[in-house]
Parts: structure tokens; sequence; C-alpha cells
């Protein structure tokens, strides 16, 4: 019995690395065909043109605009939000209000999109003037909402695991309830909060029906938040139903997906790291 | 009141309205799709085919295929995680390979749904030659959903006393009756719980779908190897792909609302379960 438990186990660790030799075994036949450095430093993102470009730069700028948009909006808001229900709610107002966050979390991404596509946009073009409905900002603020929950609710375990004595000695002192809350219990929580967002960014970066639902669409090099975009992960789902297999197109989109697993694996590593950090064990 | 309460007074309400929006916004999601998607609703909407380009009839094969594509996942991935975490929980030493295999997990939870896509295109689809059909999308979901059935199971097997086993070893019963007789009935509700809720999330992922199995339109399905639609897929369609939108947004409508009711029913379903089992055995 023991080999088999064992062989289940190690099965992630084989599925890891599965997933990071298929990606190469058909993203590296794109750079024998396509220069790396055009790759990586094109503006031009048109895969089906005569004279095919496929540069990165569009679509990671695109990937970036809405990643940061969301992470403005869903940082100050969802640390507020934690803030609020660690250090100012009564215990059943949070034990009301977390759960009914947590739903949101629950919403299946094509649905926020969905939302977002015909509801949000409008609200978006009438209040900020945008040219179109789907944008980026229509798209960041979607991600913000996805992104919120997941910041909630481990910043709120940092903030509630910062031991009692750190907060009854700042009361004693003098300070009072907000004060403690802003500058003891905040800083006191400062990496589980970084990881939080960390954990709400690489959510963000690797979203994929939302963004595409919402944001236009259009592999640009973005000027300004109301302008429509694509990213790398609605590349990928848009284009790949219509490349033939083994073209250079199709290559090209294994070789943004491997970009793709790179960039999240960092981040999420980075917050992993932080994570370990929070819990004040023995002290 | 004195200047600090004053200022205390402020920054909490602030913090209070920036949680309330939150809330408010959660709540003006689920209530508008279900205000604009109830009016469709109908047991022809729910049970009939699609006619006339989507435009009539319902929406039952993207139902059906939803549910054999959830169950089958289910079915395929259960059994590994659950080797999986009696392996971590119950037979692994600390050491490097279970560092390895945690480092995995984590990996794999953080790696983007589309890349999954690919990942699931390169591997089932082609390698292993499933072709586009609900087989290779099933395999793709359950690698997808593999760390949350892992984390939840060795969570519910933590949950056992300790006193459990050792009142089995002390009778002189081995490792592996041990952990059949002693440990796993008492965990399998908690793993149970952990996997219904990973079963949501399969139910509204639609990017790695879309590049392993989804149709745009297709028959029911008579075999693994058959094209499926689902809900989420279905629902991007209508919004987005088919014109006019006057016809065909309400029906996007109704048919987000039939998939938040599916999401949502089963993370009521798994909670129910937590609840229940938490009142019955409290060790």
């Amino acid at each position: 019995m023991r080999l088999l438990f064992l062989v289940s186990g190690v099965s992630s660790i084989v599925i890891v690395c599965l997933i990071l030799l298929f990606l190469l075994k058909d993203g590296l036949p794109f750079l024998a065909r396509y220069s790396f450095w055009s790759f990586v430093t094109g503006t031009t993102w048109a895969p089906i043109a005569i004279a095919a470009e496929f540069g990165l730069l569009p679509i990671l700028a695109g990937t970036l605009t809405v990643t940061a948009i969301a992470i403005a909006i869903g940082l100050p808001v969802g640390v507020g939000a934690a803030l609020y229900l660690s250090e100012a709610a009564a215990s059943w107002e949070r034990e009301l209000v977390k759960p009914f966050i947590e739903v949101l979390a629950g919403i299946p991404s094509v649905v926020m999109g969905f939302f977002g596509y015909v509801v949000l946009g409008q609200v978006v073009r009438s209040i900020f003037g945008a040219p179109v409905e789907h944008n980026a900002l229509t798209g960041g603020i979607i991600l913000a909402l996805m992104a919120i929950p997941t910041i909630v609710t481990i910043s709120e375990d940092a903030m509630r695991s910062v031991p009692k004595t750190f907060r009854e000695g700042s009361l004693a002192l003098g300070a009072s309830r907000w004060e403690t809350a802003w500058r003891v219990t905040l800083p006191a929580s400062a990496s589980g909060v970084t990881a939080a967002t960390m954990l709400g960014l690489g959510r963000a970066v690797g979203e994929t029906m939302a963004v595409l639902m919402c944001t236009g669409n259009a592999p640009v090099i973005p000027t300004g938040v109301l302008q429509p975009i694509r990213t790398m992960t609605a590349t990928i789902a848009s284009e790949m139903g219509e490349v033939p297999y083994g073209s250079t197109h199709y290559h090209a989109l294994f070789m943004v997906g491997a970009v793709l697993f790179v960039l999240t694996l960092a981040i999420n590593t980075a917050a992993r790291k932080l994570i370990g950090r929070f819990h004040f064990r023995g002290r | 009141m004195s200047r600090k309460s004053a200022t205390q007074f402020i920054a909490f309400w602030l913090l209070r309205l920036v949680c309330y929006t939150v809330v408010a916004a959660t709540g003006y999601i689920i209530l508008d799709i279900a205000a604009k998607g109830w009016p469709h609703l109908s047991w022809e909407f729910l049970t009939a085919m699609p006619r006339n380009r989507m435009s009539a009839g319902g929406i039952w094969p993207a139902i059906v295929g939803t549910l054999y594509l959830v169950l089958l996942t289910i079915a395929l991935a259960f059994p590994l995680g659950v080797g999986a975490a009696i392996y971590l929980g119950e037979y692994a030493r600390a050491g490097r390979l279970t560092r390895t295999i945690r480092l995995a997990i984590a990996n794999l939870a953080g790696v983007p749904s589309v890349v999954f896509g690919l990942f699931g295109l390169g591997v089932f689809v082609i390698f292993f030659n499933f072709g586009t059909s609900l087989l290779a999308s099933a395999f793709t979901l359950a690698m997808m959903i593999l760390p949350v059935i892992i984390t939840a199971s060795e969570e519910a097997l933590r949950a056992v006393p300790q006193g459990f086993r050792e009142g089995s070893f002390a009778l002189g019963a081995t490792k592996w009756p041990t952990v059949r007789r002693s440990v796993l009935p008492y965990a399998l509700p908690g793993m149970l719980t952990g996997s219904i809720l990973s079963v949501s999330r399969v139910a509204g992922e639609t990017a790695p779908v879309l590049l392993t199995g989804a149709a745009l339109s297709a028959a029911m399905p008579e075999s693994v190897f058959d094209q499926i639609m689902i809900l989420p897929y279905h629902l991007f369609i209508l919004a987005t792909n088919m014109y006019p939108s006057q016809v065909y947004v309400p029906l996007a409508y109704s048919t987000a609302l039939v998939l938040l009711l599916v999401v949502l029913g089963l993370n009521g379903v798994a909670i129910a379960i937590r609840y229940v089992v938490r009142r019955k055995h409290s060790f």
C-alpha cells in the first residue's frame, strides 16, 4: 500500500515537470522559426498578417496594465475591509460579512466577465467618458473584484494573528483603537498583507475569461487606461481555437504560455516566502 | 468629542464604507443576474435542445455536458488526491522528498488555468490522441484541482485525533489497517467537503475546456471521446459572439443564473456537510 500512496504523492511533482516539459516542447520550436529578440522586443502582435509578427510587448503591456489597475483598486479596498473586520467590526458582524465576501470568490470568472461585459462597461463609459465600453479599466475593476476576497481573507488572518499584547501595549500607552490599528496592527501584519496582495496578483495575471470579455480584445500597447487592450491569457484563449497544429502561430502561443507560467511561478514563490513569516509563534 | 476620538470615528466609518462597498458589489452582481435571468427561465429552457442558432429552445446539452465533466473530473482526481494526502499525512517523513512534493503542490495551485489548457491540449488532445473531447477536458481539469483536493484531504486527516491511530497500533494493527479502519472513515466527510468545493470550480471553469473539449454546439455526448457543450462556454458565446444582442443577452443572463445556482449550490452543499459533520464528530 505504501508504494501506491507514494506514487500518488509523487504525482504532483510529475505533473509540474510535465507541464514545463510540454510547454517547452511546443514552445521552443517557435524560437527556431522566429528570433527571440524580435519576440521579446516586438511591438506588434499580428499573427495572421501575411508578414506575421509575434511581438510580446503589446500583450505583456496589456497584462501588466489590467493587473496594475486591479491591484491599485483591490489593495486599498481589500486591506481597508480587512482592517475594518479585524479591528473595528463586532464579532457577529465579521461572521456575517466574511462568508459573504467569500461568495464573491465563488462566482465563476465567466460570470464576472459577463457582468463586466453587459453592465460595468456601460458604467465605465458613462462615468469616465471612455470611447468604448470594453477597455483596460473595465477589465481592471472586474479583476479587482475577483482579487479582493483573497486579499481580505489572508490580510484579515494576518491581522488577527498579531498578538493581543501588541494591541494592549499600545492601548495602555493611551493610543486610541484607530491609532493602534493604523500604527501597530497594520505594520505588524505587513508581510501577511503583502503576501495576500501577491496571491491576488498571481490570480489577476493568470485570469482569462473575465479579461477576455471585458478588455476589448485589441493587442496594442496602451497609452491610457480607457483604451482597449488584450492580455497574454486572452490571446491564448481567443487564438488557439483557430490555429493550425504545428504552425509558427501555434508554437508562439505555447511560448506565451511558458512566459505566463514563469511569471506566475515567480509571483507565487515570492508570496509563499512572505506567508511563512507572518505568524508570531512563541512570542 | 476629543480630536482623537473624532479621528477614530471618521477613520472607522471610512473603513466600514469600504467594507460594505465590497458587500454591496457582491450583492449587486448576484441580484442583477438573478433579476434579469429569472424572467426567461422555464422548464423548456432547462430541458430543451438549443434551436434556431441558439435563439430558441434551451440549454439542456450544456447542463448535461457540465454534469458529465464534473463527475468524470472528480472520479479521476479524487482517488489520486486522497492517495497523495494519505502519503503526506500518514506515511511520509520530513525530508527532501516531502518538501519537494509540497513545493510541487503549491506551484501547481498557482498555474493559470489557461496554461493548464495548453498543457491538456499538448498532452491529452494531441500526445495521447484523445482528440478535443470530454475525456481530455476531464483529465486537464483533474490535474488542475488536484492541489485543492490534496490540501483539503490532508487537513481532514490531520483533524483525526492521534489517539485513534495509537489505539489501533496498541491492538497490534499495522499501518494500512490502522489508516483504513481508524483514520479514513473519520476523515472522509472532510475530504468530500473539500472535493465538492473544488468541483464547483470545475463547473465554472472555461479556458481549459475551451482548449481541450468544448464545442460551440454539439449533440448530446455519447462517449467520452465526444466534444461537449458546457454552461460557461455557452454563456461566453451567447454574450460575446451572437448578434443581435437584444435577442441573445437575455438568454445569456438566464444561462449565467443557472451556472451561478449550480456553483453556489455546490458550495452550499459542501458547507452544509461540513456543518453537520462538525456537530456529529467533535473529538
